[in-house]
């Protein structure tokens, strides 16, 4: 049912695209004011939400480690696990962020026979490297197409663009060239999908919000692909349109199609989505305590910044205040 | 704020990366270029209309390649019912020799690099 309502969302939008720019002629609407709006609820977002996250007060070391802390010098340590300063606590950073190393340890529960187990079946768990497949493929396939896209944002078309596409379509299969990330993404994105629907309990806790982000995703990358290789629209109208968005001169060409303005309809709906759900992770992971800080609770001392001076009466105090009483009433003192 | 030096470094940097085609555009002042192809033959129509061939040439470029290197086929029929010779060396570019007026002006605006001049013999112009 919760991936019923995404899917619905979806093409909801599309079709709004679609009505809006063949039936009601609102270009100008899809193609200027939505995202000139798009981008600016994305950026405002994504500050605000960075912000609100940078005064929360983190006064002590909460590090989420799997491994050995440092400590005694014969005591062997894995500082990655376990980062015992900054630059450690950077390299686990980096490879979390660069090679998503907490999804390579994901694992699957199964039930295997055993004869000897109550039942005669034990829980069985074994490494499960789909997950991390799927997502640091969907990741990288996303980077390398925005960077494509960069020739729609550049004039002259900045210099990566080219070498990028070069890789990207090294097969030269067609004409237009075959990007194989644009096969690749499908695939993870599909694959993605199909495991919040086959796993049981991971279909247990999908919910909309899990799903929304895959089909709007799926429906940028199937739309980009239709433009491209079967339905086809104009190009240089196309970068014309997103060159006058850069430009802040904003120009609608007449006959672009209106499967671009689907594209960027549901391109306008994915950034405006980000601030608001949990594709913030591109933030999150960044600020995350569990991971961002360095294991040395024990190594150092870190003292609540707003512990305000509390008045303390020791013994040794209390004692000398009410030394004649505790004599006369002969009871033992600490300071003879 | 902790550690609020990094965070906010990092803010700019991410505020830097999103909004750089616009500096890019500011430094080179060409947003508003818009290419504009030369058509220099005195023919009146090209092998399908134009708004097809705009969209469609390197489908059509990529078929008669196929067709002639593969099936060894190098009659085309147009819509129209005119016959054509496949070839892009004595068919297209007897209207169209201006490679970089033609097809360079679009294909440069839109980072598109054919690798038609891998086989064929690129035109001589004057630069």
């Amino acid at each position: 049912m919760n991936a019923l309502y995404a899917l619905f969302a979806v093409v909801v939008l599309v079709l709004l695209a679609f009505l809006g720019v063949s039936a009601a002629g609102l270009q100008v609407v899809f193609g200027v004011i939505v995202p000139y709006a798009a981008v600016s609820v994305f950026l405002i977002g994504i500050v605000y939400r960075v912000l609100k996250w940078a005064t929360i007060p983190v006064p002590f070391r909460i590090t989420t480690v799997c491994g050995q802390q440092k400590s005694l010098p014969w005591i062997k340590s894995s500082p990655l696990e376990s980062p015992p300063n900054g630059l450690w606590t950077a390299a686990r950073m980096a490879l979390e962020v660069l090679a998503f190393r907490s999804l390579f340890r994901n694992t699957s529960i199964s039930l295997a026979s055993d004869d000897k187990a109550p039942g005669g079946k034990r829980i069985v768990y074994s490494a499960n490297f789909f997950l991390w497949l799927g997502a640091i493929a969907f990741h990288y396939c996303f980077l390398v197409i925005l960077l494509r896209h960069f020739r729609f944002f550049t004039e002259p078309v900045v210099f990566f663009v080219p070498l990028v596409q070069v890789l990207d379509g090294f097969f030269q299969v067609g004409a237009p060239v075959v990007y194989m990330t644009g096969l690749i993404i499908l695939g993870a994105l599909g694959y993605l999908l199909f495991r919040r629907f086959a796993n049981p309990q991971v279909r247990y806790i999908s919910l909309a919000a899990d799903y929304f982000p895959l089909f709007l995703l799926l429906g940028i990358v199937i739309s980009g692909i239709l433009m491209r290789y079967f339905l086809k629209v104009d190009v240089v109208k196309a970068k014309e349109l997103t060159m006058g968005l850069i430009g802040f001169h904003p120009v609608v060409p007449d006959g672009i199609g209106s499967l671009f303005y689907i594209h960027l309809f549901l391109v306008s709906a994915l950034v405006v989505y980000f601030p608001f759900s949990k594709l913030m992770h591109m933030g999150g992971v960044f600020l995350s305590p569990t991971r961002n800080l360095s294991n040395d609770s024990r190594a150092r001392r870190h003292v609540n910044p707003w512990n305000y001076p509390v008045h303390v009466h020791t013994y040794e105090e209390w004692e000398e205040e009410y030394r004649d009483k505790i004599e006369a009433a002969g009871i033992p003192l600490d300071k003879g | 704020m902790y550690d609020g030096g990094k965070i906010v470094a990092g803010l700019v940097l991410f505020l830097a990366l999103v909004t750089s085609p616009i500096w890019y555009n500011v430094v080179t002042g060409k947003a508003e270029y818009k290419p504009e192809p030369k058509i220099v033959t005195q023919e009146k129509e090209c092998v399908a209309p134009k708004a097809w061939m705009t969209a469609m040439h390197m489908t059509l470029l990529n078929d008669w390649r196929d067709s002639v290197v593969r099936e060894g086929n190098r009659e085309y029929v147009a819509a129209n019912g005119k016959a054509y010779n496949m070839s892009l060396q004595n068919t297209c570019m007897q209207c169209h020799p201006n490679k970089a007026e033609f097809c360079d002006r679009c294909h440069n605006y839109a980072s598109v690099k054919p690798y038609c001049w891998d086989c064929h013999v690129e035109p001589k112009e004057k630069k």
